[in-house]
């Protein structure tokens, strides 16, 4: 039974206590170093050359005047980056992202890149690089990327998933369709149908910490990088492949993330900043400005969306349709798989049971920085659209909102939108605490309003690796390759500790560098616990066959005769009765006499962490005179499985309302008619402060998931897809007026206002 | 595949993501001889070619509502419902 | 330009650097100093990531010059925490979780200080406003807003236990 991954309704001893984490004190003291905290001897500084426009093609760099200048070691453009990615598409479009081929694609695209002594002497020599630009016509909408005189930006992509293939290349790289059922008859059948059209401006998710690296290319082809990252195993093997190294050539080790979200799942500037060094032969410090990370890395796509919902007068949803278009960026889709706005068609009606069902995603390429995931990517928006239909469609039924999502509620034996027949799932009991939580009976003011929203996510399994040694005191150290993002080495501690049966405070976890592991998958898909964890348990189940074995051995007993209950080993049988228990400590203590060290050690996918529901409720208040709109009070419910450490699945919840309250209400990106990005900065891209938020209320629903040992399940990225709706919602109950645009900033909502008060 | 005296492989009731439909002739769902997702796929690339395209870019099974992504051997219980699609990202 | 030779105090020790004058103290003590405590989320003094105080006041040290900090004493996170022993502020961020990945922490931790220091009885409004300088994209801020609270509870217990003590 060791690999048996099935809930165990255990007494638990210390799981879901709330201990402090083992890197509380050197984040709160300054000790914990992050990607830009790294320095190596002799390392030079890498700056990037970008394109000033959206869209040009790149006639001639000339680099001699920069290479002359004194303290320049080394100046990459693509002619030193040999496409060696052998027919790989997605490796491909991410060299050409890191430094552009021919063509700059978007403003900010890295057309060249210099490491010098010193950042002064980088800066001189950008300004000596000459760039000769022919300006391209661009365009950054995704709705006028889809007229038919837009420019087409690559004349090699013809529209997949579409039958016949098309003749002519376009901007629309892909059409997805998911669904059921029939849904013309469906809404033949309604009563009641509503139709809207929405829009979701960019966003970033906004890390607080750049991206940052320090690479180092050895003569011998060896080569190791220091980086924040979310997942060093798959930087390793993308770097490698791109630079033509041998993966195991490549040592990658993760610093502390200052954030992350999704937006360091890809390389952006490591690739170039190991080819700076492997042609200076010295080290290679590169770090991205905040202008940079907003303009050269990874936002979250903007969106149109139609929606339709058709439903009968006694509240039964006839049938759902959504049209979504998405953009990417310049290049097709995430890396092998989905692209955007396919995922997003997958998650649309997910929260529902729907007898007819039609989503359609249909993925666009524009001249803006390549799309990365943000936090269940691609879900907020089309949530924010449907969630809103739901409204209108409960309010032209004279149906309580909650009430017609309550009737309509996914359960088990559902057909979901996105195809699979679903299992025992959270949704209807997340609308259940709805509708017994306080927050639905309390006063609201004037200009204030309350809306709900529920949303859904899936959360994945992946490649993991756990290794659990014991030193000879007994202390246990875990070394585990999911990079920790928010608090996981404490609750794969905690796993670790429950599992031997010992204290929390005997257990170090920390994260090892890509020598010492095998591949661990990156930490997205709220995986990070859930595959940890598992691969913890199965590592310490190990450790524990190989403790008895060596307590049999010390007590001279066959090894079927020892137990191991409470962090002790046990001789069972009225023969071994007068053998005293052995601790932990007392084993490993012999362990140089018994066999030599003791340690469990697991490779494994885990799978099945199951699928997150949440519901949202949130009361604003709308300044009707400015259009300036403030969340009052906001509650989070989420099926969101065993809370290992309560504390840290609370801030998941909390963070993820509160960048989703950021998407709903002020964040966008704006371009300018030039194709140039507006606001790359924290002052005009205004994520939520302090004093914008009220205390996020939570409300875990420890749901088990039964493929769990301790029932965990993802619980990291559900809660960033309610807020838009939630918000949108509220305002709606507040003043009357329905967005359909995000931000629904002060502007927007001021000019519904007075369109409402015109008609 | 491997058959011995008595042992049958159950038939098993696949859907598909309509966008694999094109590369299976049209069919939305199919009946396969198979125990593991590993097997499933070895029988659909040798039947219908063009699947090897859609599982190079990333596949993830449904296995009565519960999401596979990554584990091959998982071995499919007869009468399971079963629905293979495109493999997903988190953030 | 020549360099400037910067005098100055920091977390009470002193100190003497060189730097180019269009340095900003953030990269003065970052990378002539190896006190990477302050992080530099933009550079634009929009995050606040950059937090010290010079003087007791507190500002983002990515917006004043290294060459400023000649004669005036500074106060970075790593002098926050008194011989090993952590300031209640830094003991209550951990106990309480008003960290997640920590990048702003530094910052928040000056400026939840200095507001502690000027108002030992706030309201939470007064500390939201207070802390409206510093950016945080993990928490929500609201574990960071309950840390400062029970901060300044516990602080100002202590305090009444040291006035009664001296009284006695």
């Amino acid at each position: 039974m060791a690999n048996d991954p099935s809930y165990t309704k255990q007494k638990l001893k210390v799981i879901g206590s709330r201990v402090k984490r083992p890197d509380g004190v050197d984040k709160v003291t300054g000790r914990a170093k992050y990607g830009a905290d790294h320095n190596a001897p002799g390392q030079l500084v890498a700056l990037f050359l970008r394109s000033p426009h959206a869209h040009a093609r790149i006639v001639k760099i000339s680099t001699a005047r920069a290479e002359k200048l004194p303290g320049v070691k080394a100046i990459i453009t693509s002619d030193d980056l040999p496409d060696l990615t052998n027919g790989d598409a997605g490796a491909r479009d991410m060299l050409e992202n890191c430094m552009a081929r021919g063509r700059a694609l978007y403003d900010g695209h890295a057309v060249a890149a210099v490491a010098a002594v010193d950042e002064q002497t980088a800066k001189k020599a950008l300004k000596l690089i000459k760039v000769t630009y022919e300006i391209l016509p661009h365009v950054t909408d995704v709705d006028e990327a889809l007229k038919p005189d837009a420019p087409v930006i690559h004349d090699y992509l013809y529209t997949t998933g579409v039958d016949p293939k098309p003749t002519k290349p376009s901007n629309l790289y892909n059409v997805a369709e998911f669904g059921h059922g029939d849904v013309e008859k469906g809404f033949a059948q309604a009563d009641v149908v509503i139709e809207k059209s929405y829009k979701t401006e960019q966003v970033h998710q906004g890390y607080i910490e750049p991206h940052a690296c320090v690479a180092s290319v050895n003569s011998d082809g060896t080569g190791e990088l220091w980086v924040t990252t979310q997942g060093h195993f798959t930087y390793r093997s993308v770097c490698a492949t791109l630079l033509g190294m041998d993966i195991a050539k490549l040592k990658v080790t993760s610093s502390e993330i200052g954030g992350g979200f999704g937006g360091k799942t890809h390389v952006w500037i490591e690739p170039v900043a190991l080819a700076l060094s492997r042609k200076a032969n010295r080290p290679v410090k590169a770090v991205m400005s905040r202008e940079e990370v907003f303009r050269a890395s990874g936002p979250a796509s903007s969106t149109s969306i139609d929606v339709k919902i058709g439903a009968k007068k006694n509240g039964t949803i006839t049938a759902g349709f959504a049209a979504l278009r998405y953009q990417g960026g310049p290049f097709p889709g995430a890396i092998p798989g989905m692209p955007w706005a396919a995922i997003g068609a997958m998650t649309s009606f997910a929260c529902y049971n729907l007898a007819n069902v039609k989503t359609l995603g249909y993925d666009v390429v524009v001249n803006r920085p390549k799309v990365a995931a943000y936090r269940a990517p691609s879900a907020p928006m089309i949530a924010f659209a449907v969630e809103s239909t739901i409204d209108m469609v409960a309010k032209e039924l004279g149906i309580e909102p909650l009430d017609l999502r309550i009737k309509n509620a996914a359960r088990e034996g559902t057909r979901a939108c996105y195809g699979p027949v679903y299992g025992p799932i959270g949704i209807g009991a997340t609308l259940k605490a709805v509708k017994n939580h306080p927050h639905m009976r309390a006063k609201l003011k004037k200009n204030q309003g309350r809306g709900m929203a529920c949303g859904f996510w899936f959360n994945f399994g992946g490649q993991t690796c756990a290794d659990l040694n014991i030193a000879t005191d007994g202390s246990v150290t875990l070394t585990v390759g999911t990079i920790d993002v928010g608090g996981s080495r404490a609750s794969l501690s905690l796993i670790a500790a429950e599992e031997l049966g010992i204290p929390y405070e005997q257990v170090k976890a920390h994260i090892g560098d890509t020598g010492s592991l095998g591949h661990n998958d990156t930490t997205e898909g709220s995986r990070g616990t859930f595959s940890s964890g598992m691969a913890i348990v199965f590592a310490a189940r190990q450790a524990i066959d190989i403790l008895r074995e060596r307590a049999a051995i010390m007590w001279d007993i066959p090894v079927e005769s020892v137990v191991w209950k409470a962090g002790h080993a046990k001789a069972e049988g009225k023969k071994y009765s007068k053998l005293k228990r052995l601790s932990l400590a007392d084993i490993a203590a012999e362990a140089p006499n018994t066999g030599g060290p003791i340690a469990g050690h697991n490779e494994s996918v885990p799978d099945n962490a199951g699928v997150s529901f949440a519901s949202h409720i949130c009361d604003v208040e709308v300044d009707p005179e400015t259009g300036g709109t403030r969340v009052v009070r906001y509650t989070v419910i989420q099926d969101a499985g065993k809370a290992i450490h309560p504390t840290y699945v609370e801030g998941q919840m909390q963070g993820g309302a509160a960048q989703g309250i950021g998407w709903a209400l002020n964040e966008e990106y704006i371009y300018g008619d030039d194709g140039r990005l507006q606001n790359p900065g924290f002052l005009d891209y205004r994520i939520p402060v302090c004093s914008d938020l009220p205390f996020i209320d939570t409300q875990i629903l420890e749901i088990p998931n039964p493929n769990h040992p301790y029932g965990v399940r993802g619980v990291g990225e559900t809660s960033i897809v309610p807020p838009l709706a939630a918000i949108g919602n509220a305002i709606s109950n507040a003043v009357g007026v329905r967005m359909d645009h995000t931000p629904m900033s002060p502007p927007r909502i001021l000019k519904a206002l007075e369109q409402l008060d015109a008609s | 595949m491997p058959l011995s005296a008595g042992y049958l492989v159950p038939m098993i009731n696949v859907n598909f993501t309509s966008s694999f439909r094109p590369a299976l002739g049209g069919a939305d769902a199919l009946e396969i001889e198979a125990t593991t997702l590993r097997e499933l796929m070895r029988i659909l690339v040798a039947k219908y070619p063009r699947m090897q395209g859609h599982i190079d870019d990333g596949i993830v099974l449904a296995i009565n509502g519960e999401i596979y992504r990554d584990n091959w051997d998982v071995e499919i219980p007869a009468g399971a419902e079963v629905f293979l699609m495109p493999r997903i990202q988190g953030g | 330009m020549a360099a400037v030779l910067v005098s100055t105090t920091i977390n009470g020790d002193s100190v003497e650097f060189a730097c180019p004058p269009e340095e900003s103290l953030l990269d003065a003590l970052r990378d002539r100093l190896g006190l990477t405590g302050v992080k530099e989320g933009c550079g634009t003094g929009d995050c606040g990531a950059c937090s010290i105080t010079l003087d007791g006041r507190l500002v983002c040290s990515c917006l004043v010059l290294g060459a400023e900090a000649d004669g005036r004493e500074i106060a970075t996170i790593e002098g926050m925490a008194e011989n090993g022993t952590l300031h209640p502020l830094q003991e209550n961020f951990i106990e309480h979780a008003a960290l997640q990945c920590g990048i702003c922490t530094p910052g928040f931790l000056m400026a939840a200080k200095v507001l502690l220091e000027r108002n030992s009885n706030p309201t939470e409004t007064e500390i939201r406003y207070a802390l409206a300088g510093n950016l945080c994209r993990c928490t929500g801020y609201d574990k960071i807003v309950r840390a400062v609270q029970a901060t300044a509870k516990e602080m100002r217990q202590l305090d009444k236990k040291k006035s009664r003590r001296k009284k006695s």
